[in-house]
């Protein structure tokens, strides 16, 4: 193993080993691209985790009675699979791994603004993570991930206040990640990387890191007071001390709705750099897509009321909610009609990337379009709540941001290891998470419409052929899941050595080696043309 | 497969499913328009076909501003449609049987009109508009029942309500759609739609003291005649005629004596002071259950002297 580094010599001038191969001088380094290693493998860690949790559920379900577990313990299952997956996985995952390694690439610095605050954001990410496994390892949780009141305050005998300041802890780690990006994107951008230079990822990173400062904190403070009223009895949610458990909800989704944004701003990014590598084209309306990413950013924190329609918040609130939750939707069609028409005079090659970034399309299409639906009050009042939100979100956050983050992955792997990986198995596994989800969720749909609640551990008969059909898919979409992790770690072995640009992509990070080196470049890069400049070097050719 | 489109049981289903179609199409049509764009793009342009590649404009501004404006536009369509809709949802209609509906976990309670109390059932008459007024005796619920294709959620705390007429007689599936705790999977009723003349029957099967009769009881019992009562020495405001009047607070503000002022004035009777009289009534928090409250409420509405607003009689007067 060691022979193999010391001989090759690409290996040699690059980050994974210049900064010394101990594991302390990666536990302590302040390298961008190797804090996004650390987060890289301890996302990944979670990811398993939470899906274990999923496919534990997806097994129970596919009995009617659900004797596999306990009321109780599905209960908990299931709150361990959302906490785990919204706020260890998809929150972090594309800007933390993907955002950490490629932002100074990108924009041609050598590190982020604030390189040791990075290293801390890791450290409070894990410090959240071990109180996470320490409430699974003590019993776990039972509230959702949610943590509606009164019944996470006054009601639930689980661990809740564990789970509480684990996930209190790991919103810091996403505040300073995003202040990070913010300085970092103002003030280091290389000469001549001006504003409409930026490749849409980082729009993407930057439109999320706003959200995530400004949202993160009304989060830190909501959790703060599930912990007064829980240990202290001071009223603020629970109705028989005086308090308001609506008021909750207003507060945990004025946070949480745009973490959804949170969730998919970057992903729409690193789609929008697949989709031109793939076809060879620069991006269709490149102003309308920056524009759309902060305006999708904005209008995110005007929707919150349309989780509440049925709370019990006014009529009238739900009727000005349900129009602005319209209008988020617009931009994100201009994306998707704008990444389609980047298609077209294109070159179109289907490598992994490719397939990832053209599924992440249909998904997330269908998952906003399904959005419609829930967006219309009065056909909310029915689906709401059902599997059919279930199904809704899912496209959204797995077939969308989960499909961009794996796209992404395939498609920096060779700048990130300097290995080529074996693409007819990437392409495989892609083409099979694409069916093995929709077998998964399309029936969701289904079920929520003839009327499935959602968070149920057993279900009368009627449901019983569709909630099968859904958990076949589950199987697949595992099988999809575990398959990198075999041939990533084939690459890592015995990949072929990938070269600078194995695409021949246009971006700054495709232009130093691959790996790269500690500082990045050798000389600091001059910008002289916008982003994917794919067209000039076809004219070349 | 079996998918079975829901029994349309009530007068809002046929009209929610209506436009519930008429979405399933509208994004129908979208979805199979861009992925078949999208397809054919992946086909004429993949690599090594022939085609034309000549370098197209990189932004067009009157195709951008058109798929921003037709969407909204059709946005808007959508949203008027269902709004529409929704306002329908959320009007009672004024000759509405009203019942009450208490949610702890995990169960249903539920007490009509006439004093008959059922948990985990619900009986209501066909064709005739029905009044829900809930609430929570502890965490948050939420009342669904699909075939009607209504739901709200039960809050402790507050009156929420619903309202439907049931056009089809049969049984059909109460669910509890807001998770509330190890049981909230078994939460489940029954909402039994009988012809009116046979709800009729099923309510005096049993006799039971009606609401107003218990909220008597337990006004008695409880204590509050002695200081209500307006022969009762202390002094304490009269409830006769309270019901929907404005009421004057010692900080100015005048409230409304609805539902939810009520509710607060038994149990937080600190938190909302009358004008011209002192803090002297104690909290009935721990000593009487939702029911009990909505007993009470039911007992205050009843009695006179009626202005109009809280007249039992309304039909005579509009
Ligand atoms: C010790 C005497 C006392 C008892 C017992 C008492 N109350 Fe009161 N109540 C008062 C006084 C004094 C006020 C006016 C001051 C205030 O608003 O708290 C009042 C106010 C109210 C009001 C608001 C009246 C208005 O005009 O707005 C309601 C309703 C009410 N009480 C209901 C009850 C009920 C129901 C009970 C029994 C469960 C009860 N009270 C028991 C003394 C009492
Ligand atoms: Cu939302
Ligand atoms: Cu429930």
């Amino acid at each position: 193993m060691t022979d193999v580094f010391v001989r090759d010599s690409p290996l040699r001038r690059s980050y994974l080993w210049q900064g010394g191969h101990t594991l302390r001088s990666w536990l302590l380094s302040t390298d961008h691209k190797r804090i996004a290693l650390l987060y890289a493998a301890s996302i990944t860690l979670f990811f398993f985790l939470g899906a274990v949790a999923a496919a534990l559920m997806r097994l129970t379900l596919i009995d009617p009675q659900g004797r596999l577990m306990s009321a109780e313990t599905y209960n908990k299952t299931f709150t361990f699979h959302g906490v785990v997956m919204v706020w260890f996985f998809l929150i972090p995952s594309i800007p933390a791994t993907l955002g950490n390694f490629l932002v100074p690439l990108m924009v041609g610095a050598r590190d982020l603004a604030f390189p040791r605050l990075n290293l801390f954001s890791w450290y409070l990410y894990m410090v959240g993570g071990l109180f996470t496994i320490a409430c699974l390892l003590l019993g776990g949780v039972d509230t959702g991930w949610t943590f509606y009141t009164p019944f996470s305050t006054m009601f639930s005998d689980s661990h809740v206040i564990l789970a509480v300041v684990g996930v209190f802890v790991v919103g810091f780690s996403s505040i300073l990640t995003g202040l990070n990006f913010i300085v970092t994107i103002h003030t280091m951008r290389a000469p001549g990387m001006h504003w409409y230079r930026l490749p849409l990822f980082i729009w993407g990173i930057y439109a999320t890191s706003i959200v995530m400062m400004l949202a993160t904190p009304v989060l830190a403070m909501t959790l703060c007071l599930i912990g007064l009223e829980r240990l202290f009895g001071v009223g603020i949610f629970d109705p028989s001390l005086g308090g308001d458990p609506v008021l909750f909800q207003h507060f945990f989704w004025f946070y949480s709705h745009p973490a959804v944004y949170i969730m998919i701003l970057p992903a729409m990014g690193v789609v929008s750099e697949l989709i031109c590598c793939g076809a060879r084209r620069r991006i269709f309306g490149y102003r309308f897509m920056t524009w759309s990413l902060l305006g999708i950013a904005f209008i995110g924190f005007l929707v919150w009321g349309h989780h509440m329609f049925v709370a019990g918040q006014s009529m009238y609130a739900s009727m000005a909610f349900s129009i602005l939750s319209f209008i988020v939707a617009v931009p994100s069609a201009i994306k998707v009609f704008n990444w389609v028409s980047t298609l077209y005079r294109g070159t179109i090659d289907f490598h992994a990337p490719m397939l990832y970034a053209l599924g992440f399309i249909g998904l997330f299409m269908l998952g906003g379009l399904t959005g419609l639906f829930l967006a219309a009050v009065a056909l909310d009042v029915n689906l709401t709540d059902t599997y059919f939100v279930v199904a809704h979100f899912h496209y959204i956050m797995v077939g969308g941001s989960v499909m961009a983050y794996l796209g992404g992955i395939h498609f920096w792997w060779p700048k990130i290891t300097g290995r080529l990986y074996s693409e007819r198995m990437a392409q495989l596994a892609a083409v099979l998470m694409f069916i093995g989800f929709n077998l998964t969720f399309f029936p969701q749909y289904l079920l929520g419409y003839m009327g499935m609640p959602r968070r149920y551990h057993q279900y009368p008969p009627q449901f019983h052929a569709l909630n099968v059909l859904s958990s076949i898919g589950a199987v697949v979409l595992a099988i999809s899941y575990l398959m990198p992790l075999f041939y990533f770690a084939r690459s890592l072995r015995s990949g072929a050595s990938a070269g600078p640009n194995p695409w021949q992509a246009a971006g700054l990070e495709w232009m130093t080696s691959s790996p790269p080196p500690e500082h990045n470049f050798v000389e600091t890069p001059v910008v002289t043309e916008g982003p994917y400049a794919y067209h000039e070097h076809e004219e070349q050719a | 497969m079996s998918v079975v489109r829901l029994p349309q049981a009530s007068s809002f289903a046929p009209s929610i499913d209506h436009m519930f179609d008429a979405m399933v199409i509208l994004c129908g049509v979208v979805a199979i328009g861009v992925f078949a764009v999208m397809i054919g793009m992946c086909i004429v342009y993949r690599r090594g076909s022939k085609a034309d590649r000549s370098i197209p404009v990189a932004q067009q501004m009157g195709i951008e501003l058109a798929w921003t404006l037709i969407p909204f536009l059709l946005f808007v369509g959508i949203f008027a449609w269902s709004i529409r809709l929704w306002v329908h949802l959320r009007s009672p209609p004024a000759d509405s049987l009203t019942i009450y509906v208490v949610a702890k976990q995990w169960m249903w309670k539920v007490q009509h009109p006439d004093g008959r109390r059922e948990i985990d059932a619900l009986h209501v008459p066909l064709g005739k508009p029905v009044r829900l007024i809930m609430t929570s005796e502890d965490v948050v619920h939420s009342f669904y029942i699909p075939a009607f294709r209504i739901k709200q959620d039960v809050v402790p705390g507050r009156y929420t309500q619903l309202w439907f007429k049931a056009t089809q007689a049969g049984n059909f599936q109460l669910y509890c759609s807001e998770y509330c705790g190890t049981n909230h999977a078994a939460m489940l009723g029954t909402v039994s739609v009988l012809p009116a003349s046979d709800y009729a029957r099923w309510l005096v099967s049993v006799t039971a003291m009606t609401p107003e009769q218990r909220g008597r009881q337990l006004f008695v019992q409880m204590g509050c005649s002695g200081c209500h009562d307006p022969q009762s020495g202390i002094r304490a405001p009269d409830l006769h005629g309270l019901y929907n009047m404005p009421v004057h607070l010692n900080d100015g503000t005048v409230v409304q004596a609805d539902d939810a002022y009520l509710r607060e004035s038994i149990v937080f009777p600190a938190s909302k002071i009358v004008q011209g009289y002192t803090p002297i009534m104690p909290t009935y928090q721990h000593r009487v259950d939702e029911e009990g409250i909505l007993a009470l409420i039911a007992y205050i509405r009843s009695i006179g002297p009626a202005p109009p607003a809280a007249s039992q009689d309304r039909s005579s007067h509009d």
